[in-house]
């Protein structure tokens, strides 16, 4: 439904997307991870058709997004970072404008508005001026607008930003709604809440490409190094040169009598495992720590200097 | 063209919610009323169309004003408020933005001349005038304000505020209503030049005498449609900039 080939957008000097790539299919949400200045929002306005590319091409539904705009433009629904908001109009009016300039034919303009507004629970306001709301209903009336005229494509560009938490949980279940009804590709640089979200996730840095994947897989890239836990039924001193000879091992720290943490290379729990059986102690803990996610997108996105 | 009406009638009713249409078209005829009994009608015995001429004279300046101020929003705000985005990612083109705009602006200015009407009404009260003559006129008014509205819209679609569209269109404005005083200096071929491009002076005079030239005609149009032009590339440069 929308792929990238080799885009590079530069302002003068300045490379603020370069030499990217990626496909998604139909009915996946995708997630744009990166730090702010990364290169997000300016891959979310190539695709939106707000900004052409200096090099490469990218299509959406088959049609090319620099040759054929127009055509792009009645497939996509788009959420800029600050919603479009005409503010003296009331929601309905608003959405039954946008409805028509988008092409939706008047048989279908009350059940297109009347769906968009009930997908965004906007039914109970629909008749207040969008000059009234709060942040939140602003941000499900630019959800909504997106949504007027069930377009194939989404591109929500931080359709989070500034929500409290309890407007995060609707608009992330309402997020998670437009699966398979719609292919969606959104922005955000927490980690956190783009996993919950996401079937995929892109690591954009410095404009590039540098992970791709779920979230198993990118801790997977991520976790180069990582920590288990032994804690046994006994004294541990007595097994702790063996456990050091173990392949894989990088360090060990004894915590208290009976427990050390590893750091390790590669997985070397079944090791673990068998040394401790073979010295008769008891097997208490074995536990692999997860890094926090937070960790690990930086650890992604800057590499060794993390 | 049905995107053009979709645009247009947007711009009508914001108008009227954001009371600028009440407000513009109110002061107007305020204007239009102080100034049609203290100057055009004045204090001595006057025939009836040399007052529908001096009220023509008045109203078209009225008329320039009105057209600033109406048009120099019409972009620049959408920018300021960042609901341009909305547009530029919508199945519609410049041309039809900047159309549907126009044709929102010239609906109220029309609108403007439609509740001055009284007041070359009243002039049959007491004297006699044709018609044709007040035609001609109202004619005049809605093809210079035209043309002021075109000018504005493109100012408002370079300018990255209203204010700023305000005084590049007004810039704009003096400067095409001067350049009949810089004709008089100039030397022959730019004295022809500069006299002709000048958008009121000898332009604008047969209409007030209820006359209507076809070549006036065209060079109303011609400017409002190399403005409305200008205007529509701005907003395509706009748009390949990002």
């Amino acid at each position: 439904m929308i792929e990238v080939r080799s885009i590079t957008k530069t302002y003068g000097e300045k490379k603020a997307v370069s030499d990217l790539s990626f496909s998604i299919n139909e009915g996946e949400i995708v997630g744009l991870l990166g730090l702010n200045g990364a290169g997000k929002s300016t891959i979310l306005k190539i695709l939106g058709t707000l900004l052409p590319v200096t090099e490469g091409e990218a299509f959406i539904a088959g049609f090319s997004v620099l040759r054929h705009a127009e055509e792009v433009r009645k497939h996509i629904g788009y959420l800029p970072d600050i919603p479009p908001l005409y503010d003296e109009m009331t929601i309905r009016s608003y959405l039954e404008f946008v409805a028509k300039l988008k092409g939706v034919p008047r048989s279908r303009l009350k059940t297109s508005v009347e769906q968009a507004l009930d997908q965004t629970n906007l039914l109970d306001v629909q008749e207040q001026k969008l000059s009234e709301l709060s942040h939140g209903f602003r941000q499900r009336s630019n959800i909504a607008q997106a949504l007027v005229h069930q377009p194939k494509v989404l591109i929500l560009d931080e359709p989070i930003n500034g929500l409290d938490p309890v407007q995060i949980v609707e608009m992330r279940d309402l997020i998670l709604s437009l699966r398979k009804k719609h292919t969606v590709i959104l922005s955000s640089h927490i980690l956190s809440e783009i996993t919950r979200t996401c079937d995929r996730i892109l690591v954009i840095d410095q404009g590039r490409l540098v992970a791709e994947g779920t979230e198993r897989d990118l801790r997977g890239k991520a976790e180069v190094e990582f920590d288990v836990r032994l804690e046994v039924d006994g004294e541990i001193s007595s097994i702790r040169d063996r456990l050091r000879q173990i392949d894989g091992v990088i360090s060990l720290n004894q915590v208290d009598a009976n427990c050390v943490t590893l750091i390790c290379s590669k997985e070397i729990r079944p090791a673990l495992a068998a040394v401790v059986h073979e010295y008769g102690l008891g097997l208490l803990t074995l536990e692999r720590r997860q890094a926090e996610l937070e960790t690990l997108f930086l650890k992604l996105v800057r590499g060794d200097r993390a | 063209m049905n995107k053009i009406f979709v645009i247009t009638m947007r711009e009508l009713r914001s108008y009227f919610s954001t009371w600028l249409g009440y407000i513009v078209i109110a002061s107007a005829l305020l204007l239009n009323g102080v100034l049609f009994n203290t100057f055009a009608m004045g204090d001595a015995p006057k025939f009836s169309s040399d007052v529908l001429r001096d009220f023509f004279y008045f109203t078209s300046g009225i008329g320039m004003v009105a057209s600033l101020l109406l048009a120099m929003r019409l972009i620049a705000e959408e920018k300021q408020t960042k609901s341009l985005v909305l547009l530029f990612t919508s199945p519609v083109s410049e041309r039809q933005i900047i159309w549907g705009k126009f044709l929102a602006a010239l609906a109220i200015f029309s609108l403007l001349n439609l509740f001055s009407l009284y007041l070359p009404a009243l002039i049959f009260l007491e004297g006699k005038v044709s018609w044709g003559h007040v035609f001609a006129g109202y004619a005049g008014v809605s093809l210079l304000g035209s043309a002021v509205l075109a000018i504005a819209l493109y100012a408002s679609a370079l300018a990255p505020t209203q204010m700023l569209a305000g005084l590049a269109a007004a810039g704009m404005t003096v400067l095409m209503l001067v350049l009949w005083l810089l004709s008089n200096k100039a030397d022959s071929p730019f004295k022809e030049l500069l006299s002709y491009t000048s958008i009121h002076s000898e332009r604008f005079r047969p209409f007030t005498l209820g006359i209507i030239h076809l070549r006036d005609l065209v060079f109303y149009l011609s400017v409002a449609i190399f403005f409305l032009e200008c205007a529509v590339r701005a907003l395509e440069q706009r748009r390949a900039r990002g």
